[in-house]
């Protein structure tokens, strides 16, 4: 009962914060006057423009908004990966050597695409300048980038240009990315995440073990971790460590962060359109798909496992913190997995069969809120599929926002969703073929399957979670997960990119008796069949391979 | 625009952002961690009367002995012994027979020690194998045993449970749980 009423407040929450939220996005990027903060960011902003040589000129062309965004993301994980494979003796109390050149390679990619595999032991791997200087700054970078991303789309849908790369990945940072983290990260603080260079501790527990703590600059780390949607823990556990996640009220919060800006993205997208009605009903739509997948989640977790009724009884505890509880951890998991954040605050591999396929489902989808800045991309390409579909059916003209949508947006929206499938079922299939010395299963069964389909699909979707038994620490795991990493980043953000532009160029077309409304509750609910059905079937194999043959193996045992 | 001028804005901007991100955002929070609340930026240490570190308040230990409440079963050991410091589930999944024989054998010790039913966060493994907490229905099992170990009336343990209890949040968030160590610390001031 609790659980419910838990999951009642988290949407309440998020609900009230996307507007507030979203008008600050849409003053941000619609380069509105913010007097309070322009008094100070002004004088910054303008300061950054002028060292880097921008003179902040709108895109014309998708390869000019495209171009500054692939050099600097390419510097932006170089110096992350120099940091690793150096890692030099400074701020680094545990005198940790350099990575390994695979898992170096595989951590700067993972968490430059804003996804952040993890496939080492942080305790065991990263000084804390490696934790600062690589993965908090590719925090930043990549949350704005995929920001910057979602706006320039927005803009092109609207019928504007594009906008200035730099310009928008820049006062993502300053206007909000970094004001927001700091306020969570000094909220964190007081209830227990450190923030210190110091360095672990060595203490005799009081039955005379010998115990390391590990510390660090957590707190500034968890923040932006939780709110740019990237996930990466600074401790191998993630956010079920007691430092990164102290107590229910921080994991509240963090929950509450990895929704935040998603769905106050979705709220400044019907600002920047000039109709918040539609923007609304999108929001409403990724809700009650949100409610119901986690109704899923939850239901099974309380249930427990069959298996174990012997020796215990209640729901299944297994990788969960007594804090969280069963229910509020398989909350945690869809929000997670919703948002392509992937911090965990328990075992994804240790969730019964239902509580472990909605994640999976939620990294098919990729709009169950979805990433920074990409998620509402890909719900409003969705909603181009759907008006062309619809379109067919009743013979009317496709339009969309006053534009005709023909040929071109078909082909890049078709796109846009195929590569999701491709980068995830090819190299799947391939592992799960010589599955005894490439996959690294750790649970038997059709379990086995799932771990290491959810590799991929976690890293196409840039998300970052995983089944984490998974030997995921080999050659063959961090080369085939970067080739998923990079196709699942870049091709749809070109892709964005092109549709935005061409989109934006078309003439406006009057509304007419032919015109289809997509701001109806009617057109809301087609749109949500139609990314149940496009989104879901090609995985629905994989699917049932998995979670669903382990949930029927569960049931029909003794 | 040639490439090379191109490159060399992107390598700017690097520059700027990484000092952006990653000095200015963090020092202030270092010096208010520092500054005003030493006691959480530095891990809520939990020291003995000699000014010794002998835990955290945050992080569990593990506890095997009669006279100490258990603590949950953990993956990783709780980060002790001589194996470099680590934290993480148990990854089984939930139809790996080894975890229906880990459960097996934990409540098979349990049952040996008096336990016959134990709560179930006693034979499930934790999220971070440093889980500080047990239920309080776990908690209050093991009163029996304490009682007679230290030798101590059960009605003292009760309220001493209750006071190391971290309920809910507003009192509906969360799960209320018991700090296992800062329980066995106190029990260890009454009758040392």
């Amino acid at each position: 009962m609790t659980d419910w009423f838990q999951v009642v407040v988290f949407v309440a929450l998020v609900w009230a914060t996307a507007p507030v939220l979203g008008l600050h996005l849409f003053q941000v990027f619609d380069a509105q006057p913010q007097p309070r903060l322009d008094r100070w960011l002004i004088p910054v902003e303008n300061g950054v423009l002028r060292f880097i040589g921008e003179r902040g000129r709108p895109a014309e062309q998708t390869w000019d908004y495209l171009r500054p965004l692939l050099f600097s993301n390419l510097f932006f994980g170089l110096v992350a990966l120099a940091f690793l494979l150096a890692q030099p003796p400074w701020l680094n109390p545990q005198g940790l050597p350099p990575m390994r050149w695979d898992t170096a390679l595989h951590t700067a990619i993972s968490f430059l695409t804003n996804t952040d595999q993890q496939h080492y032991t942080p305790e065991q791997s990263l000084s804390d300048l490696s934790q600062l200087g690589a993965l908090q700054f590719l925090f930043f970078t990549s949350a704005a980038t995929g920001l910057a991303v979602g706006f320039a789309f927005i803009r092109g849908l609207c019928g504007r240009p594009l906008g200035n790369f730099n310009t928008d990945l820049i006062r993502a940072i300053t206007r909000v990315l970094i004001p927001l983290s700091f306020v969570f990260a000094l909220v964190l603080l007081v209830n227990g995440a450190p923030m210190t260079l110091a360095g672990p501790v060595m203490l005799r527990t009081l039955e005379g073990a010998d115990q390391i703590l590990v510390r660090g600059p957590v707190a500034g780390y968890e923040a932006i971790k939780q709110i740019g949607e990237n996930g990466g823990g600074f401790f191998g556990a993630n956010s079920a460590h007691p430092f990164e996640n102290p107590n229910p009220f921080t994991n509240l919060l963090a929950m509450v962060a990895m929704f935040a800006i998603p769905a106050a993205t979705i709220d400044a997208f019907g600002r920047f359109l000039g109709n918040r009605r539609q923007a609304t009903l999108l929001l409403l739509l990724v809700t009650v798909l949100f409610l119901a997948l986690a109704a899923v989640a939850i239901k099974a977790e309380q249930g427990g496992n069959p298996l174990l009724t012997a020796w215990l009884s209640g729901p299944n505890l297994e990788g969960k913190e007594v804090r969280f509880g069963a229910g509020i951890t398989a909350l945690f998991a869809t929000i997670t997995t919703g948002s392509m954040t992937g911090a965990v605050n328990g075992a994804m591999d240790s969730l019964l069969p239902l509580g472990g396929l909605v994640p999976l489902f939620n990294l098919f989808l990729q709009v169950i809120f979805g990433g920074q800045g990409t998620g509402v991309a890909y719900l409003l390409v969705f909603l181009i599929l759907t008006v062309f579909l619809t379109g067919l059916m009743v013979g009317r003209t496709p339009e969309l926002f006053g534009r005709k949508v023909e040929k071109g947006e078909i082909v890049w929206s078709s796109l846009i969703l195929l590569i999701h499938p491709l980068f995830v079922l090819v190299p799947a299939a391939i592992t799960l073929a010589d599955a005894p010395t490439l996959s690294g299963i750790s649970n038997p069964g059709s379990h086995g399957i799932s771990q290491v389909v959810y590799e991929y699909a976690s890293a196409s979707a840039n998300n970052g979670s995983g089944f984490e038994g998974l030997g995921d620490g080999t050659l063959w795991w961090n080369l085939s997960t970067i080739l998923s990493l990079l196709g699942g980043r870049y091709l749809p953000i070109a892709a964005l990119l092109l549709l935005a532009a061409g989109f934006a160029r078309k003439p406006k077309v009057p509304p007419g008796p032919g015109t289809l409304a997509t701001d109806t509750g009617l057109f809301t609910v087609v749109t949500g069949v139609v990314i149940l059905i496009l989104g879901a079937l090609t995985f629905f194999p994989v699917l049932a391979l998995g979670p669903i043959a382990e949930a029927f193996s569960l049931t029909g045992a003794p | 625009m040639s490439v090379l001028r191109e490159a060399f804005k992107a390598l700017r901007l690097t520059v700027v952002l990484w000092l952006l991100t990653v000095v200015l955002y963090t020092l202030p929070l270092l010096a208010v961690g520092q500054g005003l609340f030493p006691a959480q930026a530095n891990g809520s240490l939990l020291r003995n009367e000699g000014g010794q570190v002998i835990g955290s308040t945050l992080i569990g230990q593990p506890f095997a002995s009669n006279r100490y409440v258990w603590s949950r079963p953990s993956a990783v050991d709780y980060s002790t012994g001589k194996a470099a410091p680590t934290s993480a589930p148990s990854n089984l999944g939930p139809t790996n027979p080894d975890l229906a024989k880990r459960i097996k054998d934990t409540a098979a010790t349990y049952a040996q020690a008096g336990l016959a039913k134990p709560a179930a966060d006693l034979l499930y493994a934790s999220g971070s194998g440093l889980d500080p907490h047990i239920s309080p229905e776990a908690a209050r099992q093991q009163i029996p045993r304490l009682a007679a170990a230290r030798g101590l009336p059960p009605a003292r343990l009760e309220p001493l449970i209750r006071r190391h209890t971290q309920g809910r949040f507003l009192g509906c968030i969360g799960e209320s749980g018991v700090n296992v160590l800062t329980l066995n610390n106190a029990l260890d001031q009454i009758k040392p």
